[in-house]
């Protein structure tokens, strides 16, 4: 199991800071999931080994969090907040327009493993609603137009 | 990055220097940063900590409690390391503050730490930032980084004597979290399922030993009361509610931002003067004051002056700051549902009336809102709700049914409406459709 140099040096850093190994567990995990995409089994075992768990208290952990994930996702993971201040501002229309333009509903990818929709809840941007993030990056103020381009250019991103 | 927005009702304190630069360390420098903390350094403990109960500075991630008094619960004496926890786990829908101070001034955090540290004793600071945020977690990781290196934060700091440690956390998607103890399970890379209290974690914290758990913003507002002291700070606000407030304006509201008004400001000169009113030749309909799991006020409910107490009074809480604003065109029994699949989703499951009330409720909800409710329906709902209230670990099941009990007891006729068979009669585009989406 390889990870990158920045992977590696940031874990080596996070360890020290706390009295518990597992202490460290769900940054490194979230982190380990950005490099590979999804907590492969190989990617659970290796944490596992390095932190003194178990796999399966790790699984235990993963399945609580809402961000992490033990299916492979597309490249783009399209999440768009319906929750009250969104949903009044037509975050429901957001989240069917990128349903229908994608072809895809909740939680499921596009053939090519560009695109995976999300309806996921706040997100912290009601000041700024209807918004999605698109992996981290977050994409406010959206009408449906401005969610086009928003796809078309992560698309122009994702075929380059 | 989130746009900033202004009005000239604003007292800025902990945005201040928001739009500043001031995640840089030596512009912060030059807006005085980091002398509240070594003003602080002079000061003997107990003086810090009355300096802030003097301040009348309650915690602002929702519950309002003293954050002076908090402090003062951690032992002088502990056989096991004291603990700073800053909770930047923001997610109460409707709350998107914390967001701005950890973009704009990532320093006042770090400060608001240390000044904590340094009052009830503790040698480590920790800031849990919520996995979204990333962009955040890496601003709060560099402006770390720099104060290590200005060597501000680590060994005999400021030439003190005094040790002390700032670390960054990150989370990975959980509201539950926010709540404190659920949030140093996170912390020891534990699934977030509360703990029993007591022991409070003044006593039994992080690792077992005593911690501090304050939000982001309360700590943010720590470094100005030191520096402008507490008589100045508690003449911000009203009595017993000192300072200002970061008010998250949403929903169907002219101009959404994120304003900070004095503690006691009125609400309904917060939506048509600050906020510019409802838009689109709308009228309100209902207002959340503090966050998604505060009862709503309807709009003859809004002459309410917003500090904790007098929104208490109003039989609401200020919460987190998140006001949700609601015009007549939306439906309340969908707005309902979909707070109520908020929590039926967040529920960790650990405790049976949150797992089943939250589920049952929106399960009710959904079929409710598609038309088919039957009269019953109505008081179950209310009956499931005030039966989770109280009989939970955490404060999840009564964030789950407070704003539940307010909806069906101040818009019972618009439950009524959707009887019969009717389909939403609030909505243009129909209620099936949505509800499909809502179901899953």
């Amino acid at each position: 199991m390889k990870f990158s140099d920045e992977f590696e040096s940031r874990f080596a850093e996070m360890v020290p800071h706390y009295p518990t190994k597992r202490s460290a567990l769900v940054p490194t995990l979230l982190y380990a999931q950005d490099e590979i995409g999804f907590l492969s089994d190989e990617v659970i075992a290796e944490i596992a080994t390095r932190l003194d768990l178990t796999e399966l208290e790790v699984r235990n952990v993963i399945s609580y969090y809402s961000m992490l994930t033990t299916k492979p996702r597309g490249r783009f993971n399209v999440q768009v907040c319906t929750n009250i201040s969104c949903m009044v501002r037509g975050g429901e229309e957001i989240l069917h327009h990128c349903a229908k333009k994608l072809g895809i509903g909740h939680k499921q990818t596009t053939a090519d493993g560009l695109f995976t929709l999300e309806e996921v809840e706040c997100i912290g941007a009601c000041s700024w609603a209807p918004a999605a993030q698109v992996n981290y990056d977050f994409h406010e103020n959206l009408t449906p137009e401005k969610m086009d381009r928003i796809l078309d250019e992560y698309k122009k991103k994702g075929t380059q | 990055m989130a746009d900033l927005v202004s009005h000239p009702d604003e007292v800025k304190v902990v945005s201040r220097r928001f739009g500043q630069g001031a995640a840089n360390i030596d512009r912060y420098l030059e807006l005085d940063g980091y002398k509240a903390v070594q003003k602080a350094l002079a000061m003997e403990p107990d003086a810090i900590i009355n300096e802030v109960k003097n301040s009348g500075l309650r915690g602002r991630g929702g519950a309002g409690f003293s954050t002076g008094m908090k402090w003062s619960f951690v032992p002088k004496q502990s056989a096991k390391p004291k603990y700073v926890l800053c909770n930047g786990d923001e997610s109460e829908p409707g709350t998107c503050k914390d967001r701005l101070i950890f973009e704009h001034d990532p320093h006042s955090v770090i400060e608001g730490v240390m000044i904590g540290a340094l009052a009830v004793g503790a040698k480590s600071g920790y800031i849990y930032i919520r996995g979204e945020y990333r962009y955040l977690l890496e601003i709060m990781q560099k402006a770390i980084r720099d104060a290590y290196t200005k060597g501000f934060i680590g060994k005999n700091i400021f030439g003190s004597g005094r040790d002390l440690d700032i670390y960054w956390h990150g989370g990975a998607g959980a509201y539950e979290v926010g709540e404190e103890s659920a949030l140093m399970e996170s912390l020891e890379g534990k699934r977030g399922v509360p703990r029993i209290r007591p022991p409070f974690p003044a006593v039994v914290g992080l690792w077992g030993g005593p911690t501090v758990i304050n939000n982001a913003e309360t700590l943010a507002n720590v470094p100005h009361i030191i520096l402008g002291g507490a008589d100045w700070y508690a003449k911000l606000g009203t009595p017993k509610n000192g300072g200002t407030r970061l008010f998250c304006l949403s929903g169907n509201i002219a101009k959404p931002g994120v304003y900070e008004l004095p503690m006691g400001y009125n609400l309904k000169k917060m939506l048509y003067e600050v906020g510019g009113g409802i838009p689109n030749g709308r009228k309100l309909k209902a207002v959340v004051p503090g966050g998604a799991s505060c009862p709503c006020l309807t709009a003859d409910e809004i002459d309410v002056a917003m500090d904790f107490d007098s929104v208490a009074k109003a039989g609401s809480m200020l919460g987190s700051g998140g006001v949700v604003v609601v015009d007549d065109e939306q439906c309340i029994v969908k707005f309902a549902l979909r707070t109520m699949k908020f929590y039926q989703h967040e529920s960790c499951g650990w405790c049976i009336p949150c797992r089943e009330g939250t589920d049952w409720i929106k399960k009710t909800l959904v079929r409710f809102h598609a038309g088919g409710g039957v009269k019953k329906d109505i008081d179950n709902i209310q009956y499931l709700a005030e039966n989770m209230l109280g009989r939970t670990f955490c404060p999840l099941g009564d964030a789950a049914a407070m704003p539940t009990i307010g909806f069906v007891k101040k818009f019972r006729k618009e439950f009524e409406d959707h009887l019969d068979g009717k389909p939403c009669p609030y909505e243009k585009e129909g209620a099936a459709e949505l509800s499909a989406a809502l179901a899953h």
